[in-house]
């Protein structure tokens, strides 16, 4: 693959400016505290850019998101938890050395299943590990029997529902509705300081940049064509022989994936993991960040996610009563006056008029096939 | 889980359980007929359904204020009206998102069911902005307080047994609407035909319109008969809304009968389980096993063969 088919030079523009914003502009006019909530955002920018995969280029719906969000989330807060609870910072429990939750609901020794998160790699592993292969069970059960839409849709929020209703029931295991909290340190560096959280933006956005050249890399491949041809006439696929349901794995996977180093990177930077970042609410959130960027376009996803969290910690600081009014309208709104969000505005109502303003002469505008709207 | 319990214990368990699961069965009738109308017939998905039961549930609330504080008279029967009212008032509510909302999605399902969730926020910051945040109670008429001894181990609730009959009722209702009347042929033809069905001469966009309303005028009639068991928040629709569509979906999206069968297996087992394990556990269990067999057999208990 050449860099000219990997990236046209538009788009190479496009991700040098989204550099700028995240690497230069950001850490410039935000103060500490600021430049640590838009650490935050970045994670959720994680499972937008996984959704415009899933939804935006292969066509399916995952309202269950939050689940591999919470997923790595909690594999990360483990590990951070139990590095918390060495027995001298335990001291004065009943049973020192157990993450304090436990303690409080009568557990007296560590379950078997938390044993392999006192190691970094292990946990490193889960974070990804876990959520794909969680994804992979419920893909391949459903995309092998050509459960796809609505149905897809409604069967994932029912898996948010159930690990948010699992989480707080079972308190002793999980820390039940409060989540995981207290954590302290990553193999003795302290999280909690404001250069640290600093330091963590940064990971954040390398890390972002990475998922999102892979994103770019997915697209741009053969598989990418595959998924849109898939989106917009599934059958014709078929026919040609290919195995559907195996791409639709994959890219579920992948978008899983994404959304679990989301989940540990939020985990970091925040200093918690709590089942409400799990359920049905925080699920179809992360669906409206992609929807509001563009769910065709990658970096749309992006800036959506930054933008409406943005949008939500300023409004609800403002006027907290507007703040729902203001998410429920822009829902409907994006879905019926701006089917393709922020980066559909942008091609085709401002960058045309650039265009035309900086044309030169020769200059190819067609577009890409992946920025047309799917056929519905 | 059962050696603990000797026989007419058990017996006893499982008929109050079992009553408990009656009860949870009406209720998940009564939500999810409307939806089913909608979702089954139109594929259209309302997340905000929930919501239109709520507005239901708040019409009987002030009606319950309205009886008490002036016909203090009459109070012993609000409760009809109040039905009535909140049929009439959810149904006109979902006519008007139909037309301004609906009607123009109805290709693309999945943004639907986007559009319904934001308009189901918007409803839920209206009815904490109007009714507070706060729950709120209906005060019951006498008469459907208390509860009927069956034997010395089982008792049961009289406003669980009037639930129970609106909700038998409401299913006559919907049967006789969806199989004998003039908008269910239609309805069911436009179903199987959208094309066909306006080339003879159906107003498909009228029969669409009525069809959604009529489902949110059930929704509605179904949170005017919550506030008899439970009491009403500005977010308690949401709470709902996974179960009343796992509750369609599982019974096989197009059939009535399938919605009633797969509310009543799913009530029962998760009342027979919440008694044996934690509340939460038996609602986890009851709702894999649903999705468990969903991704089995995806077309749910009760398919229609349709052909495509």
């Amino acid at each position: 693959m050449t860099r000219s088919s990997f990236m046209s030079r538009k788009e190479l523009i496009g991700f040098l400016i989204l550099a700028a914003v995240i690497f230069l502009l950001l850490p410039a006019m935000l103060d500490s505290f600021r430049l640590n909530l838009f650490g935050k955002y970045l994670t959720y920018a994680f499972v937008a850019v996984g959704l415009a995969l899933c939804w935006g280029a292969g066509g399916i719906l995952s309202l269950g998101q939050g689940v591999f969000f919470g997923l790595g989330g909690y594999c990360m807060a483990m590990f951070l938890k139990l590095e918390a609870s060495t027995p001298e910072n335990t001291a004065i429990q009943s049973t020192p050395g157990i993450p304090d939750f436990m303690d409080w609901n009568q557990l007296t020794e560590l379950p078997v299943w938390w044993q392999p998160f006192y190691s970094l790699p292990l946990a490193l592993l889960a974070v990804v590990a876990v959520p794909v292969l969680f994804a992979f069970i419920i893909g391949f059960a459903m995309f092998t029997r050509r459960v796809g839409g609505v149905y897809f849709a409604i069967i994932t929020q029912a898996f948010a529902a159930i690990l948010t209703i699992l989480i707080i029931g079972q308190q002793g295991y999980t820390g039940g509705v409060n989540g995981i909290t207290d954590l302290r340190t990553l193999l003795g560096w302290d999280i909690r300081t404001d250069e640290a959280k600093t330091t963590l933006y940064f990971v954040n956005g390398v890390l972002l940049f990475a998922v999102l050249l892979i994103a770019q890399y997915v697209r741009k491949s053969k598989l990418g064509r595959l998924l849109i041809a898939m989106r917009d006439q599934e059958d014709r696929v078929r026919f040609s022989g290919y195995n559907v349901a195996n791409f639709k794995i994959f890219i579920f996977c992948l978008g899983a994936a994404f959304a679990g180093i989301g989940g540990a990177m939020f985990t970091l930077q925040v200093g918690f993991m709590s089942p409400t970042l799990v359920g049905i609410v925080p699920s179809i959130e992360m669906v409206i960040f992609c929807a509001v960027g563009g769910r065709l376009s990658i970096l749309g996803a992006v800036y959506g996610a930054l933008l409406v969290n943005w949008a939500k910690t300023s409004f609800s600081e403002a006027f907290p009563e507007l703040w729902l009014l203001g998410l429920g309208g822009l829902f409907i709104a994006v879905v019926m006056f701006f089917p393709n969000g922020l980066a559909g505005l942008w091609s085709e109502k401002i960058e045309p008029r650039l265009m035309k303003r900086f044309q030169r002469p020769g200059t190819d505008t067609l577009k890409p096939v992946a920025e047309r709207a799917p056929a519905e | 889980m059962f050696a603990d319990y000797s026989w007419p214990e058990l017996g006893a368990i499982f008929a109050m359980q079992g009553f408990a699961g009656l009860i949870l069965f009406s209720v998940f009738v009564l939500m999810a007929l409307g939806l089913a109308i909608i979702f089954g017939q139109m594929g259209v998905i309302n997340m905000a359904h929930g919501e239109f039961m709520i507005l239901g549930a708040y019409v009987t609330y002030l009606l319950s204020n309205f009886f008490a504080d002036y016909v203090p008279a009459l109070f012993s029967i609000y409760f009809f009206i109040a039905m009535f009212l909140a049929f009439i008032v959810s149904g006109a509510l979902g006519l008007l998102v139909e037309w301004a909302m609906i009607r123009h999605l109805y290709k693309r399902p999945l943004d639907t069911l986007l559009a319904t969730w934001g308009l189901s926020l918007i409803l839920q910051q209206v009815y904490r902005s109007v009714f507070g945040a706060r729950e709120v109670g209906v005060s019951i008429p006498d008469w459907m307080m208390g509860s009927l001894p069956l034997t010395d181990l089982v008792e049961i609730p009289i406003n669980g047994i009037f639930v129970m009959v609106l909700a038998v009722c409401i299913s006559l209702g919907i049967y006789y609407l969806m199989f004998r009347s003039n908008w269910g042929k239609q309805v069911r033809a436009i179903n199987q035909n959208r094309v066909m069905a306006g080339a003879v001469g159906i107003n498909t966009e009228w029969t669409d319109r009525l069809t959604f309303g009529i489902g949110c005028g059930v929704a509605g009639v179904a949170g005017s008969a919550f506030t008899m068991i439970g009491s009403t928040g500005p977010t308690a629709g949401q709470l709902y809304i996974v179960d009343t569509f796992l509750v369609v979906v599982f019974g096989g999206a197009a059939s009535l009968l399938g919605t009633i069968a797969s509310a009543f297996s799913i009530s029962q087992a998760q009342s027979i389980m919440e008694f044996f394990l934690s509340g939460s556990m038996a609602k986890v269990l009851t709702l894999l096993v649903v999705v468990g067999i969903l991704m089995i057999r995806p077309q749910g208990l009760f398919a229609m063969k349709l052909r495509k």
